[in-house]
């Protein structure tokens, strides 16, 4: 085997790889404060993705809209739930997070939609939209569904996940788009080149790895999270505003799967319906790593990209198949090692 | 038991459409796909709805089954009815070696698992040469009988739907038989199950092999009828959409699977042929509308259509009570059991450096109460757990009869004659006390799950039936026999654990903490009650708070405190020991 080739072949597997962590990251984050297996997360990857492509070339993304309407039908849902007590404070609130908010926004992006703004326009405003939509998302059709069980809030994922894919391809087109580079210009080592694309991509993946961290094991908001996941009840009862911690989950991980999607859309084009797989691999790695473990979730994520890299090129009919059956043997192990814990489910 | 009545009702309707007058061909295509999905939803509701395991994999099953019979059919010409079998045997050791992998995942391991491999399965059949890879293989012979072939949706609308009504019939009664209350307690976690004998692993192998089987049937059935297959029905959306079917209609319920496959299918089908007319130009809006309306549903009906329609009907509580005078076998007594049933060595566990029980010895003989008392925290029901292989010990030996069982699983302590209840009640709340307590005779029937499919298993069950009813009747709780057991009170439900244990036919009871949430007269009742089965040459060893029903009952008492045992005799000395009235009251006496 070349040297050249196993190289080029890690390098590709470990650019792939860090976005995968990035989703496996998202997905244990929000399985383990609101119980949601997040399907739509490959949404947000392709909602991320395509927004920012469209704006750079120029063109209005159907999202902003939709985040605005998904801002109109929280409220509706904050009006209603709240319809016994309703007082001025709350009315406003809930006004200004869910239409002025997305109001601006959409704006915003129908003034610079105009005129091709700069990377930097693109990149933020596409994460706000997406980070709107995420934390709307999750008033409107998980926050009602909170106390119900794991089996219940996977459907309504999907049921999510299939509206939101559907939106893709209305706002978006059949067609795959590819976006501008984030960060241009490259440099070589030895027999590798290092594009900024890449670079960027380590860096951005490595800094949220130490961001997450720091932000569960230091900030006061992390530790509240993290009492939600192990205990909803006991964490109410601490005071702890579940549905904030929900609000947040759902927040982080749509900006998450936003940034991965401007991340690789430079390199991959990307299709109204590729974030499913996407998502699905962030999956793969997130189950092994347990769904609870934040860094063997980003080891796990490694491997499986640089399984995907080298099975694409010696039995590329054969990639997915690989990639999805890597998690037999790990599986295996796990519940070889299982320990005997009682498990009182609802 | 359920009526058959609406069954029969049921199948006389469904065998009728067809002759109705006018009826367009475009609705038994409907009827057709309505009766594919409900036999894949039928294997979820007991997999998923009624044994707690959720899986994404369903499709791939559908796809086992369907391109079993057609590379059989097609590429060596056997006859579609010699494929059947053969297609439900693929499914089914497929589920097996599958299975065997994921079912002993626990929690959300299991539905991610099943989510990966049916994705890969997905990418094998689609690459897979002699599977036709994309294309797929066409020109499956039609299902014939003599010279009549079943070329149209009508004339295999029959096939499918007597396959959904005779499986919702095998799966109802398999529901309802000592395999079915194995089953049913499996959501529940399987502690309980496994210390009355369940062997909890085989059971989810069992449901998972059943589902997968009704898969492979409903593939069979649609490579028949559409009389070509490619792999795009058995994709990873497919496997989701099985599953939301089986939730839509309520997972827990058999005829919630079949009203799930039809409001989907019927729903998708409105959706695809109205919406352009009022939505003209965009591509996928059937699918947004779709989404939207399965969140709004689970919002409106968490637990799905079929209970939430049922809930209109009167409810009918008044079961049969079993013919008490038909008597089950007893349990194997082993040689011995007049002398030392238990005796505990030296034995520790450690937790990490806790030491939840520290160097305990003690004993339990024939014919006799032993109290186990002590401060909260002391080790007691970790001490239940040691002897009843809940919990395997870190060193010390505990023996029964005279034998070693070091480190057995609870289902062997059991069978030695050692029942016991638990601290914190663990009965399945949706079954009715009759079938909770019946599990507790599970090692003294030996009906398997194909028997009682076909109902063979009547005698051995209705003996079971009558063992639970004789010991409800035992503990007092006769009229809460058909009750369900979550909507007992909570002391009530501690009495039903004991009638449970009772089923074993044991020689040693162990009941952690019997009389917590009992009223006075319940206690005096429950003394009573074990007085006489000591009595009646049965011994007890019982963990207990309550002074005065321990002091007045045990015939020794064996005192723990942060996991050592610091006295052990007869209640008059307990009472006066200074180190036990040191470790309840704080002070030296």
């Amino acid at each position: 085997m070349n040297t050249t080739i196993m190289l080029f072949l890690v390098q590709d597997g470990i650019t792939n790889g860090a976005i995968y962590a990035l989703l496996g990251l998202a997905l244990v984050l929000v399985f383990a404060v609101t119980r949601v297996i997040l399907i739509p997360q490959g949404e947000f990857v392709t909602y991320g993705a395509l927004t920012y492509a469209s704006l750079a070339a120029g063109q209005m993304p159907g999202t902003a809209k939709l985040a605005l309407a998904l801002g109109i039908g929280a409220f509706g849902f904050d009006l209603f739930v709240a319809r016994k007590a309703l007082h001025a404070r709350l009315i406003v609130r809930s006004l200004i997070t869910n239409i002025v908010l997305p109001a601006i926004v959409l704006a915003l992006t129908l003034y610079f939609a105009a005129q091709k703004p700069p990377v930097a326009v693109c990149i933020a405003l596409s994460l706000v939209i997406v980070a709107m939509i995420g934390l709307y998302l999750y008033r409107i059709a998980f926050q009602p569904l909170a106390h119900t069980s794991v089996l219940v809030l996977l459907i309504a994922s999907v049921g999510v996940h299939l509206a939101l894919q559907g939106l893709g391809l209305l706002f978006f087109g059949a067609e795959g788009q590819r976006g501008p580079a984030v960060l241009s210009g490259a440099f070589t080592a030895g027999a590798l080149r290092f594009t900024g694309q890449s670079i960027t991509v380590y860096a951005i993946t490595i800094a949220f790895i130490v961001g997450l961290w720091l932000f569960f094991g230091l900030t006061l908001y992390g530790k509240a999270l993290r009492a939600t996941a192990v205990n909803r009840l006991g964490a109410r009862l601490a005071g702890i505003r579940t549905t904030l911690s929900g609000q947040i989950a759902f927040l982080l991980a749509s900006v998450i799967g936003a940034l991965s999607g401007i991340l690789i859309v430079p390199i991959t084009t990307l299709y109204y319906d590729s974030g499913f797989l996407i998502g699905l691999k962030g999956f793969v790695a997130a189950i092994i790593g347990g769904l609870v473990s934040y860094p063997l979730t980003a080891v796990a994520a490694l491997v499986v990209g640089i399984v995907e890299a080298f099975s694409s090129f010696y039995a590329s009919n054969y990639k997915e198949v690989i990639v999805f059956m890597l998690l037999i043997p790990v599986l295996l192990l796990r519940s070889l090692a299982a320990p005997a814990v009682e498990e009182e489910k609802d | 038991m359920q009526s058959r009545l609406p069954i029969i009702v049921f199948a006389a309707v469904m065998a009728a459409i067809p002759f109705v007058p006018g009826m367009p061909p475009f609705w038994i295509v409907l009827l057709d796909n309505i009766g594919l999905a409900a036999l894949v939803a039928m294997g979820l509701v007991l997999l998923t709805g009624v044994g707690g395991l959720t899986s994404f994999g369903q499709a791939a099953f559908v796809g086992f089954g369907a391109y079993t019979t057609a590379v059989l059919s097609t590429a060596y010409g056997l006859s579609p009815w010699l494929t059947l079998p053969l297609s439900l045997v693929v499914s089914g050791s497929l589920a097996v070696l599958l299975g065997l992998i994921t079912v002993r995942l626990s929690g959300h391991y299991l539905p991610l698992g099943t989510l990966a491999w049916g994705l890969g399965l997905f990418y094998l059949f689609s690459k897979l040469e002699f599977l036709g890879r994309n294309d797929g293989i066409s020109a499956i012979p039609p299902l014939s009988i003599g010279t009549f072939k079943m070329l149209s949706p009508g004339s295999i609308y029959y096939a499918i739907w007597i396959a959904v009504i005779v499986s919702a019939l095998l799966t109802m009664n398999l529901l309802d038989s000592r395999t079915g209350r194995a089953i049913r307690a499996l959501r529940r976690g399987h502690v309980a199950a496994e210390a009355f004998g369940v062997h909890t692993p085989r059971a989810k192998l069992l449901v998972f092999i059943h589902a997968a089987v009704l898969a492979g049937l409903s593939g069979w059935l649609y490579a028949h009828l559409q009389r070509a297959v490619n792999p795009t029905p058995f994709g990873a959306h497919m496997g989701i959409e099985y599953l939301f079917i089986a939730v839509v209609g309520g997972a827990g319920y058999v005829w919630g699977g079949v009203l799930g496959a039809a409001i989907v299918v019927v729903l998708k089908e409105v959706l695809q042929s109205y919406l352009p007319l009022i939505l003209p130009g965009s591509g996928q809006v059937e699918t947004i509308v779709f989404g939207i309306m399965l969140v709004a549903l689970l919002q409106l009906a968490p637990g799905g259509l079929w209970p939430w329609l049922m809930s209109f009907l009167p409810e009918r509580t008044s079961g049969k009570k079993p013919d008490t005078s038909l008597q089950l076998g007893h349990r194997t007594r082993a040689p011995g059991e007049a002398g030392v049933l238990l005796q505990v060595e030296k034995a520790r566990k450690q937790f990490g450096g806790v030491v939840a029980v520290n160097n305990v010895s003690f004993d339990v003989k024939a014919r006799e109460i032993v109290a186990l008392i002590g401060p909260n925290g002391a080790g007691k029901s970790t001490t239940f757990n040691l002897i009843t292989g809940v919990l395997s010990a870190t060193s010390g030996s505990i023996s029964v009869l005279g034998r070693k069982v070091d480190n057995a699983p609870p289902q062997e302590i059991v069978k030695l004659g050692i029942s016991r209840t638990f601290q914190h009640v663990k009965l399945v709340p949706d079954m009715t006390v009759l079938e909770n307590v019946a599990i507790g005779a599970h090692l003294r029937g030996h009906s398997g799950p194909i028997s009682s499919m076909l109902r063979l298993d009547r005698t051995d069950e209705a003996k079971l039936l009558a063992e639970a009813a004789r010991q409800i009747e035992r503990v007092g709780l006769t009229e809460q026999m058909h009750q369900l057991a979550g909507s007992l009170s909570l002391g009530q439900q501690r009495i039903v654990e004991i009638a449970r244990a009772l089923c074993v036919d044991p020689m040693l009871l162990l009941l952690d903490e019997p009389a917590a949430g009992l009223r006075h007269m319940e206690k005096q009742r429950l003394a009573t009650l074990l007085r006489e089965l000591r009595d009646g040459g049965m011994s007890v060893l019982l963990v207990e708070h309550d002074m005065g029903f321990v002091m007045n009952l045990a015939d020794r008492i064996v005192v723990l405190d942060f996991g050592t045992k610091i006295a052990e005799g007869t209640p008059a000395t307990i009472k006066t020991n200074p180190e036990v009235i040191k470790a309840y009251l704080g002070v030296a006496a």
